[in-house]
């Protein structure tokens, strides 16, 4: 027992045993730059950070353990829970991994509209790191323009499904509805004036002195430690490895549009937030290509937008309302859920953050008997642990913004 | 020379108001409510939507503070789980009075979906809340409608004394 005494100072809860100068700060779980409720336990050595420790599970909401209590359709509204700030992304990596185990096929309609959904989240997804990097470091202007084109996107989705942040967008199977009316001629005007708003942002930061001393030669992540710390994502491509797992392992139609994989090898923050741009330009081509893609399905009359599985999905409205024995499969569907059969299934998709993987193990039940989420920003998080000493403590600031993790994936 | 001067008796009376001090103060109070940012999880993007470009949360005197210690409303945005809930408490008593808190979302307000072990079942287990905003996200614009809501409840109350403990569930 400590006792107190005169000099040293006495705390009921905090013993003084160490004898060198290293001081221990903790960082969170509630604070403003920590994208959420990351608490770090960082050891100083005066400013200069001599080890980190992250701290998570501050927002762990059990959703692996809900996914076994639920049936498959349900489970999906629970996605968009994990990666908050794109939210289609996590419905339609949870819906591809559903599908390769009941395998269907998805109509090309459907397809298409998915790569918009996808997109637009995407671009959502990046500006709104964008703007909060930028908030962190300082840079309130590019917050507030971020935001405003944020907004813009956020109307589109909502024309389409009704909701701005938990769209919930996509089924298994297809996707609930086509889009609206105004949905391409809005998305189109959107698009003709990013290349200019991406340039404003630019105009602000690129040559900003506090923007660079903020980031360059910061956080480096070189090639080896990324791979080992399983990078996936801008943070992999910034550190020199040009991978995406569109272009590796195509899913959707990604192998029909054409797009760059923007990768550097300079594998600081600034590297990294010179990719973040560079993706948004070409999520715009990409999205320029599907509406191509989508007049075309128009022209060719491919009205479908739910695959066409009687045993595991829904028959359309139509079928239920005047055939009684699609009817009957619907009831059971909705109160019983689909069985997919007994296997397991993996699959990986690009979600802006890295690689988002759903794996399910079916006993050919209504429930997954395992259901396991792989979050790009849980990988992101851990490498905190080895790239964080030797920084100071402004810089913990800056790598955590440009890691762009989001904690209701991290903690799931 | 003096061309200003002014005919009191007939244009608009004297330039002197007369209020009590309970409607000054709480004026003051409710037009510069301080909010904490406290954004846990989904919710808290729209409470940085609505403080953002669009729906600019500057013109109800509300401005987000990271310190306890110069706010006085509680804005708690998302997911509360039981790992967090001592943080909350803390944060909360560290908080000057008087003090108000918005529970914003299904999550804040009852668990929302999050029926599991590691969720607590509504903030108000732990700290008492002033007023519920369902929603799950709610839109930036009920999150501002909950703010006036709120400025209406403090214009109702009495100013100089310290206020009464709230009930907690
Ligand atoms: S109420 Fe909904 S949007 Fe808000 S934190 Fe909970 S799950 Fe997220």
């Amino acid at each position: 027992m400590q006792q107190p005494n005169r000099l040293r100072p006495f705390f009921e809860n905090i013993t003084f045993d160490r004898e060198d100068n290293e001081m221990i700060v903790n960082f969170g779980p509630q604070h403003p730059s920590a994208h959420g409720q990351l608490r770090l336990i960082l050891h100083l050595q005066q400013e200069q950070i001599v080890k980190a420790h992250p701290d998570v599970g501050y927002l762990h909401r059990g959703m692996e353990k809900m996914g076994e209590n639920m049936i498959y359709n349900e489970f999906m509204p629970t996605t968009d829970r994990m990666d908050y700030i794109a939210s289609s992304s996590n419905n339609y990596g949870f819906a591809l991994a559903v599908e390769k185990l009941i395998d269907v096929h998805v109509p090309r309609r459907a397809k298409v509209i998915r790569m918009m959904l996808l997109e637009i989240n995407r671009l959502i997804s990046h500006l709104f790191w964008l703007a909060t990097t930028a908030l962190d470091i300082g840079a309130m202007t590019v917050f507030l323009y971020a935001f405003r084109e944020r907004e813009y996107l956020m109307d589109i989705i909502e024309d389409y499904c009704g909701a701005r942040l938990t769209h919930a967008a996509i089924r298994i199977g297809g996707v609930p509805l086509d889009i609206p009316d105004n949905f391409i001629p809005d998305l189109k005007d959107f698009l003709d004036k990013l290349p200019a708003n991406i340039k404003d942002y630019e105009d602000l930061l690129d040559t900003n002195r506090i923007w660079l001393m903020r980031m360059e030669n910061v956080g480096i992540i070189p090639e080896e430690m990324a791979l080992s710390w399983g990078c996936t994502g801008p943070m992999l491509r910034a550190s020199n490895v040009a991978w995406d797992i569109r272009k590796e392992e195509p899913y959707e139609l990604y192998d029909e549009v054409e797009f760059e994989v923007p990768y550097s090898d300079k594998c600081d923050n600034y590297a990294r937030y010179k990719i973040y741009m560079q993706e948004m330009r070409e999520s715009a081509k990409i999205l320029y290509q599907t509406i191509d893609m989508y007049a075309e399905t128009v022209k060719n009359n491919e009205t479908e937008l739910m695959a066409h599985s009687p045993q595991y999905i829904s028959a359309p409205k139509l079928e239920l309302m005047t055939q009684n024995y699609s009817l009957m499969q619907h009831f059971v569907l909705v109160t019983q859920g689909m069985r997919p059969p007994v296997g397991e299934v993996y699959i990986a998709t690009e979600s802006p953050k890295g690689e988002l993987g759903f794996y399910i193990n079916s006993q050919g039940g209504p429930y997954p008997y395992r259901l396991k989420l792989r979050a790009p920003s849980f990988w992101h998080t851990g490498i905190l642990t080895d790239l964080l000493p030797g920084h100071y403590i402004p810089d913990v600031v800056s790598i955590i913004g440009t890691t762009n993790i989001v904690f209701g994936e991290v903690d799931r | 020379m003096a061309q200003h001067q002014v005919n009191y008796t007939q244009d608009n009376g004297l330039p002197v108001a007369l209020t009590t001090i309970d409607k000054v103060v709480n004026w003051g109070r409710s037009n510069s409510l301080w909010a904490l940012t406290y954004g846990l999880a989904c919710c808290g993007i729209e409470m940085m939507a609505s403080g953002a470009s669009r729906y600019d949360f500057d013109r109800y005197g509300t401005i987000f503070r990271s310190s306890p210690r110069q706010s006085e409303l509680m804005i708690v945005a998302g997911t509360l789980t039981k790992k967090h809930a001592e943080f909350i408490k803390r944060l909360y008593d560290q908080m000057a009075e008087p003090r108000w808190v918005i529970s914003m979302g299904s999550c804040a307000n009852t668990g929302g979906m999050f029926n599991t072990y590691a969720t607590v079942q509504g903030v108000d287990r732990v700290i008492p809340v002033d007023l519920y905003l369902p929603g799950c996200a709610p839109r930036p614009e009920t999150l501002q409608y909950a703010v006036m809501m709120l400025q209406k409840k403090i214009r109702a109350e009495k100013a100089g004394k310290a206020q009464r403990p709230k009930r907690l569930l």
